[in-house]
């Protein structure tokens, strides 16, 4: 008895200690497009706070959200913003959510390399991928059919990208869907007439990105840190994480290691573009 | 004697455990089955909109229902106005939900959404043409509009249906006719690319071939069969699909001509193995009575051999299209994916086991994209047991 009071006790004085530490115990799911920040981020948190434990799960923005609600996890990461549903699901299940953006992430349009086209505006994007546009020619480009490529209908960037560019109309059902964005990049690079889009991060000599106009082509926009942080481009999407209140306590030092200095120099390393103060 | 005892309980003792590793595997596998239809027949005789949902319009349009593809039609602004849906000639506005912070502030929702039902009638009691998806909950207590019934999902919608959108909201489109279709080509022609270099591979290595040269041989084509099938993937997109892009100078390399032939090169093990062991299993007389006749040795083989194991080459060639039908991973990254009903070996397809495993993952449980998915387990099923019937078939005829 008194062996495991002492027990208690002990594990007691070493739990006040850890408050009082920064260290945190925390569950992590949700969006595929943060988890490599926060995985990135944990890591980093762990070896500055030996003894936390961060645990990261990818599957989706909308998996996590559910996770959120049923209880399973304790941050839910999310690529796009909670949904007007979702937040009334979790109201009802008497949860009051906290929402903390972490990163920005802009979303570049890419083409092949040799594509003379070098810009287009959203309605012009809007067209190509509801599939009114066929040609290049109807852009300024070349006499050549257009091959859309888009990431997997199960992406938050699928949904984004629906939502901010194409005004919430579907996909055309003759888009290419690819299940990631490296197979992205090799088909754009090896198909002339492609056009895709992808995480900033990804863009590389092998494709060439756009410049976007959101104006109806007054002023175009080339995809950039600079250029999204500064706001003058336009397709750029928030990261959240979602939290209940009743965990704040717990996961604060955390983080407000994600939006410290420190933590943002990760955001920039990882692809993504960091906040600004 | 005791001894004797002992052993005889010790071999009771391993028979009843053969029987029950064999019961459990057929029990597993009828479970197994009968999840899969359960789940898959769900779909049927289910609204295509969300649990919990609903459109609704003003109590004045005399529109009062619509379908799935009436619905995207809507919310693609491809229909603009009433008059298409036998309503009045105005035009159609949209409103989601989420967008009720564009007509009222956060103050007058209210902090718990109170409000929403109330403010919900206003907005359409002064945009008459407006059709709202909204949660049920706000179309009960004094809500002045009218629900439209949403026609539920029938199996001949989903079987003869050209549209693919099952995330779509609000309405989600489950036809399959794009996949089925995709599924049937990419392995029909993959078996046509496969059967003749199987069979000349088969022929060579059981009639012709050295000893030394088979056993050199055999080890290489099973390899084949041990490659995981994303590698497979892989090399066709880095390799087979520039190349066909190149060779009939396409737009674009994804086709379902790229899909058929990494499909080939993954069921000549099949076929190679199966239509060997059919023709050296043709009897040793039958050969030299052929060849004591004054046959040559090609007679031989094309009149007597090839005949005489022609069920067991069959057998192979289907067991090969089996492969072909449900083989996921190489298919998704080198086909495009896109859902449309192919007209040419040289367009992009989707087949059924890469919507499955790229789609799976993300729709939300008990959703309608969901069963959908079953749904399509279950069609998948149908068609690769039909196969093995056939299979079987063909192998009892042969005794």
């Amino acid at each position: 008895m008194k062996l495991k009071s002492g027990i208690i006790l002990g594990l007691l004085a070493i739990g006040g200690m850890a408050i009082a530490q920064g260290l945190v115990s925390v569950k992590i799911k949700g969006s595929d497009t943060v988890l490599p920040l926060a995985q990135k981020v944990s890591e980093n948190y762990m070896k500055a706070h030996p003894g936390s434990k961060i645990t990261v799960i990818g599957g989706g923005s909308g998996v996590g959200i559910a996770a959120l609600m049923d209880g399973t996890t304790d941050v839910a990461m999310s690529s796009r913003k909670i949904k007007m549903s979702e937040k009334m699901k979790l109201q009802e299940a008497g949860k009051n959510t906290k929402e903390v953006i972490i990163a920005n992430d802009a979303l570049a349009v890419v083409v092949n390399t040799g594509n003379k086209v070098s810009r287009l505006t959203r309605e012009q994007l809007e067209g190509i991928y509801t599939g009114k546009i066929k040609n290049w020619n109807e852009v300024g480009g070349d006499d050549a059919k257009i091959i859309v490529y888009s990431r997997e209908s199960s992406s938050g960037t699928y949904d984004f990208f629906k939502e901010h560019v194409m005004s919430n109309k579907n996909y055309a059902s003759s888009v290419l869907n690819m299940p990631a964005t490296g197979a992205i990049i090799q088909s754009v690079s090896q198909t002339k007439g492609a056009l895709a889009y992808v995480g900033l991060a990804y863009i590389e000599k092998d494709v060439k990105a756009l410049s976007v106009s959101y104006d109806k082509g007054k002023t175009y926009t080339m995809p950039s840190v600079a250029n999204a942080q500064n706001k003058t481009y336009p397709i750029v999407r928030p990261l959240y994480y979602y939290y209940t209140s009743t965990v704040e306590k717990n996961i604060k030092p955390y983080i407000d290691y994600i939006l410290s200095a420190e933590g943002q120099k990760t955001v920039l390393a990882v692809g993504y573009v960091p906040l600004t103060k | 004697m005791n001894k004797r005892i002992l052993k005889r309980y010790f071999e009771k003792f391993i028979e009843s455990g053969l029987m029950m590793s064999s019961l459990v595997t057929s029990i597993t596998v009828l479970l197994i089955v009968i999840f899969l239809f359960k789940e898959g027949f769900t779909l049927f005789n289910r609204s295509p909109i969300e649990k919990g949902m609903v459109m609704v319009v003003n109590k004045s349009n005399p529109v009062n229902a619509l379908d799935a593809a009436e619905i995207k039609q809507i919310f693609d602004q491809q229909s603009t106005h009433w008059s298409d849906f036998k309503g009045t000639s105005d035009s159609i506005q949209l409103f989601r939900i989420d967008e009720i912070g564009n007509y009222y502030t956060d103050e007058q929702i209210g902090e718990n959404f109170e409000n929403i039902p109330v403010l919900l009638s206003r907005l359409l009691d002064s945009i008459p043409n407006m059709v709202a998806y909204v949660p049920q909950k706000y179309t009960q207590s004094g809500f002045r509009g009218k629900v439209l019934t949403v026609k539920a999902i029938s199996l001949s919608q989903f079987l003869f249906g050209t549209q693919w959108f099952p995330s779509a909201q609000p309405a989600a489109q489950v036809g399959i006719m794009p996949l089925l279709l995709g599924t049937l080509w990419v392995s029909l022609i993959a078996i046509l690319i496969a059967l003749p270099f199987g069979l000349a591979t088969a022929i060579y290595m059981a009639e012709i071939a050295h000893k030394r040269t088979r056993n050199l041989l055999k080890p290489v084509i099973e390899l084949l069969a041990g490659i995981p099938s994303v590698v497979y993937g892989f090399f066709g997109l880095v390799i087979v699909v520039p190349e066909i892009q190149r060779l009939f100078n396409l737009p674009v390399g994804e086709s379902a001509l790229a899909g058929s032939i990494i499909l080939a090169i993954m069921a000549l093990p099949t076929i190679i193995s199966i239509s060997e062991d059919a023709l050296r299993s043709t009897p040793r007389a039958m050969r030299e009575a052929s060849l004591a006749l004054g046959a040559t040795k090609w007679q031989t083989i094309a009149r007597v051999v090839i005949p005489y194991s022609s069920s067991g080459i069959t057998a192979g060639a289907i067991l090969g299209i089996g492969r072909a039908v449900g083989e996921t991973m190489a298919v998704i990254m080198v086909t495009g994916n896109a859902a449309v009903i192919p007209h040419s070996i040289l367009e992009p397809v989707r087949t059924i086991p890469a919507t499955i495993a790229a789609e799976l993952g993300e729709a939300p449980q008990d959703s309608v994209h969901f069963k959908a998915l079953f749904a399509l387990g279950c069609v998948l099923f149908l068609f690769t047991s039909v196969i093995n019937i056939i299979v079987a078939y063909i192998s009892r005829k042969r005794k």
